[in-house]
């Protein structure tokens, strides 16, 4: 800690080897406190670090390496069967054709809900900031709300609902429910995105006779290209990871690779190939995993104005 | 010609652009709520039904010892691992923010479990918390043989797995917020207790810490959130078990409305569930409130 | 003819009124300038003239015609904004051309009017260059062609030159008066700074709390400010203030000196023994015994601020302050006494209370 940076000055002088007079740049010394802070800082990055390279080690071993029980051990004989089987082979209950048909789910979940979703989110912004009309800010206010509302007092009536127009268990079905409860989220941070422009922006748009789909096509959604990329990757990785609403809302057909997972993981039937499970579940986290290390800051930024409510 | 020029314009094309946000405030989140409000005092089974039965659903759902344990340990998850996420999440943005080398590895190391599904957070968690494959077994193979950690296997200490887990998933992204709300902090502050000759920790608890409400209070409101919200790891990790040691109330609502076609008792659990969010709104509400009406005053 | 009016105008905040029935008209090609602090709703003035936002009573007219109720791009105005307001992502030519592509102008009538905007503003090498490449002066010079291409004959100007440093505010001051020189457009203009207000305007207008104060050239509201706001705003170093009470054709000062008035004009005789606000700028004071003609003063040297180009000498008359702007190489010591004289004529009386003038 930088407690000692700030210790009397008289300190430094009592060192043998200083000469008589302080001149020149302060010497850096390694105090107890940093070594401290770098010892913690390393034991925390440990525990975060194990159970994922626990995964990586044991999906590289054979059944019987595993059953040694060395779980740090690297693999004596890397094999990269594990991993095929997880993608190709790996049965839930019946079906045998591994994570693959969920990794295709989850695309055709995820594409179509990001786009629909930030489109929604990016309009309701523009208009709650520069177009607010009568029962807008009530409408906002609810959204809100929403953004803190348990998702199990909605999830039965939106079965009814979704049941009765015949959308229950379809992929558009899951599609309109992501986009729903994204919703509260992106449209607080697009409202606060285009909360932040200068209001002439808006004026200067008007007085050049731009009106409501002008200014937004041509002034604002140039601009947003910032708030956008942090909404991608806010909901990339959001609908990617869901589960509830994918069990619950896609149907058997289109359950996406979570479901599926944890189906293949669980399946009480049969030996547990830890190998494949763990393969698996590295191949279902991969797609978040790759948009977190390629955004790297942006996902932080995306963290931060994500959390700051209203 | 002195006619007074008011003019009210509801601008229609941005009702039209909104018409998502009109249909989801009021169609899902005003008349859905209402609508699981309403069942959960009728005898809604599989579909829902509309014969009143008042609070029997409640007092059905409070003699439940299903629901009994859920609410217990939601209380247990909650506190510990809100707690332990604040101290530890804290004490990682204190940590990394004295100017560290490679602030950027660790920032990523300690935030990457928050990008990954709470499914594959569960399952990690499941086996290396597994008595015959994981921590335990390995520990053994060092050399002590008497060591014992498997808490997921003893309905007793089931819940304390889950809560590593979720310290694990979640005490990145405290840090985040908090290392935000630090860096957020005039630098002129600590100027003036260095100049001041303030001790560093005296600094950061008794000025710093206070100066970052709003870091803190994101952070606790979205661990909330969470909390309530937890369901993909409990059915990942443990699936309730062992038994029902690890039930939740977000599992018990959506068994009761799935596998256990009791709609109305699920409903009024999702109630209950609404509950405290609510009340944290409004006291959040009612402070805004007066610190609005302070500031004016003032 | 592009006469700018406001009549009976009303706006309100909520339950906030914050202009009115306000009534005031820029003539065809007069350069009125809104003068006065922040919140005293100059903008808010302004923004209703160009329809940007919703009032609550009165007209507004331009050129003749009732735009109360038109559309901003209807009211043929043009506007600047004091954060430029330039469309990021557009070049500079595509700002400028972008009102002009709304109202689905010719190509070729757009690049006409682009180019002579440009050749009037001297901008025409940044033309392919987006806002970010810009220095603040060139952003408003971009800002104000995007006004001029459209032609009109009303341009509004919202503080234009506040986010500029001293020396960028002085040049394109004076390229602003040039400009309307040139055009002969009729010109309202917003700011808080007096000097802006008193080098621009035909006639200024100072307001204060949503109201009118006086609206006059520049020269009487400098020489014959109707009270003691716009007295006190306008003019740097600002006015000193006695108080004092009426005696006769001149005032007694708290400690006692009397100070004679003859020559002043008195709007209407005040009464004996009135409480009353002596009102002198620092620049009317000259450091010589009083003559014929001139009234004078005893006034104990307190500070002396050397500015450069002069001095500034602060003196107490009684318990007021009183500041005498005096040459670069005048010296004084602390505790001096002066004998001090000015012209009745130019200086002026308040009413203690009403702050009206006498």
């Amino acid at each position: 800690m930088s407690a000692a940076d700030v210790a009397a000055p008289g300190a430094t002088a009592a060192g043998p080897d200083v000469l008589a007079e302080p001149r020149g740049p302060k010497p850096r010394r390694i105090s107890v406190g940093r070594i401290g802070l770098y010892a913690f800082l390393v034991m925390s990055a440990i525990f975060f670090l194990v159970p994922l390279y626990i995964m990586i080690v044991t999906s590289l071993k054979g059944m019987p390496e595993i059953r040694l029980g060395h779980l740090f051990n690297l693999p004596a004989e890397p094999t990269l069967q594990p991993w095929v089987d997880a993608a190709f082979r790996a049965c839930t209950g019946r079906d045998c054709f591994g994570l693959s048909p969920g990794f295709i789910n989850s695309v055709k979940i995820t594409v179509p809900s990001v786009i629909i979703s930030i489109v929604c989110a990016s309009l309701n912004g523009y208009a709650l900031t520069f177009w607010p009309y009568k029962g807008a800010s009530f409408l906002f206010g609810v959204l809100v709300f929403g953004a803190f509302v348990p998702y199990q007092v909605v999830i039965y009536p939106l079965i009814i609902g979704l049941s009765t127009v015949g959308l229950f268990a379809t992929l558009p079905g899951i599609i309109i429910v992501h986009t729903i409860f994204g919703m509260p989220i992106l449209t607080l941070l697009f409202r606060n995105f285009y909360a932040s422009l200068p209001v002439e922006l808006f004026k200067a748009g008007r007085i050049d006779g731009a009106g409501f789909w002008r200014i937004f096509f041509h002034i604002m959604l140039p601009m947003s290209v910032p708030i956008t990329v942090v909404a991608v990757i806010l909901q990339v990785t959001g609908i990617w990871n869901d589960f509830l609403f994918g069990i619950v809302f896609a149907g058997r057909n289109n359950w996406p690779m979570t479901v599926q997972l944890n189906n293949i993981v669980n399946t009480t039937t049969g030996v547990r190939e830890y190998n494949v499970n763990m393969a698996a579940t590295i191949l279902t986290a991969a797609v978040p995993l790759i948009v977190y290390f390629v955004s790297g800051r942006w996902f932080v930024r995306g963290i931060a104005a994500g959390a700051v409510k209203g | 010609m002195m006619a007074h020029a008011t003019r009210r314009r509801l601008p229609i094309q941005a009702v039209a652009g909104t018409v998502p946000m009109i249909l989801v405030s009021v169609g899902v989140f005003i008349i859905g709520i209402g609508a699981s409000v309403l069942w959960s005092f009728t005898s809604s089974k599989l579909f829902p039904a509309y014969d009143f039965v008042g609070l029997q659903q409640y007092r059905r759902l409070w003699a439940d010892a299903r629901w009994l344990i859920s609410v217990n340990n939601i209380w247990i998850f909650g506190l510990l691992s809100i707690a332990c996420n604040m101290v530890f999440g804290y004490l990682l943005a204190v940590f990394m923010d004295q100017r560290i080398r490679q602030e950027d590895t660790f920032r990523s190391i300690f935030l990457y479990p928050f990008a990954m599904s709470l499914i594959v957070t569960g399952l990690v968690w499941q086996w290396a918390l597994d008595p015959n494959l994981g921590l335990q077994q390995t520990v053994r193979n060092w050399g002590w043989t008497d060591f014992s950690f498997a808490p997921l296997v003893d309905a007793k200490t089931a819940i304390y797995g889950l809560v590593v887990a979720g310290i694990w998933q979640g005490s990145g992204v405290t840090m985040a917020i908090l290392l935000a709300g630090l860096r957020g902090v005039d630098a002129e502050i600590w100027k003036a207790a260095r100049v001041d000759g303030i001790p560093t920790w005296r600094t950061h608890l008794f000025i710093v810490a206070p100066m970052m409400r709003g870091a803190f209070a994101t952070a606790f409101v979205l661990q909330c959130v969470a909390v309530v919200r937890v369901y993909d790891l409990v059915i990942a990790m443990t699936g309730g078990g062992p038994g029902i040691a690890t039930t939740m109330p977000a599992v018990y609502v959506i068994q009761m409305i799935t596998v256990r076609q009791n709609v109305g008792q699920g409903m009024a659990g999702a109630t209950m569930m609404l509950l405290p969010i609510l009340l944290v709104l409004a006291l959040g509400g009612i402070l805004a409130w007066r610190r609005k009406r302070k500031g004016v005053a003032a | 003819m592009a006469e700018v009016s406001v009549r009976d105008l009303e706006v309100s905040f909520g339950h906030l009124k914050v202009l009115k029935s306000l009534n005031v008209t820029a003539n065809d090609g007069e350069f009125l300038v809104l003068l006065g602090p922040s919140g005293c709703g100059k903008s808010t003035l302004l923004n209703a003239i160009a329809g940007l936002l919703d009032i609550s009573g009165g007209q507004v007219w331009i050129g003749g015609r009732n735009v109360t109720w038109e559309e901003p791009k209807d009211r043929g105005i043009g506007m600047v904004f004091q954060s430029y307001a330039l469309y990021p992502r557009m070049t500079a030519e595509g700002n400028l051309a972008f009102g002009l592509r709304m109202a689905g102008v010719a190509r070729d009538e757009i690049a006409r009017r682009v180019a002579k905007a440009a050749a009037l503003l001297q901008i025409e090498p940044l033309l392919k260059r987006r806002p970010a490449e810009l220095s603040g002066g060139q952003r408003q010079r971009v800002a104000i062609g995007r006004a001029l291409v459209r032609d009109v004959g009303v341009f509004l100007f919202d503080e234009p030159l506040s986010n500029l440093d001293a020396k960028l505010r002085g040049e394109l001051r004076v390229e602003i008066k040039k400009l309307h020189t040139e055009l002969g457009s009729t010109m309202v203009y917003v700011t808080h700074d007096q000097i802006e207000a008193l080098t621009l305007a035909d006639r200024i207008a100072v307001m204060n709390g949503g109201v009118i104060q006086q609206l006059a050239t520049p020269k009487e509201i400098y020489r014959r400010p109707v009270n003691r706001f716009v007295a006190g705003f306008v003019g740097s170093p600002s006015m000193n203030f006695v108080s004092g009470t009426v005696s006769g054709d001149g005032i007694v000062l708290a400690d006692g000196q009397r100070v004679g008035l003859a020559g002043y004009e008195f709007a209407a005789l005040p009464g004996e023994g009135r409480r009353a606000v002596l009102g002198i700028r620092p620049e009317q004071i000259d450091i010589r015994p009083a003559a014929d003609g001139t009234a004078g003063m005893k006034l104990a040297v307190s500070v002396v601020e050397p500015m450069g180009a002069d001095t500034l000498v602060w003196t107490n008359a009684g318990s007021d302050a009183v500041s005498v702007r005096v040459g670069p190489d005048a010296s004084f010591a602390p505790g001096q006494v002066l004998d001090v004289s000015f012209q009745p004529a130019v200086a002026s009386l308040f009413d203690a209370e009403s702050g009206a003038r006498l």
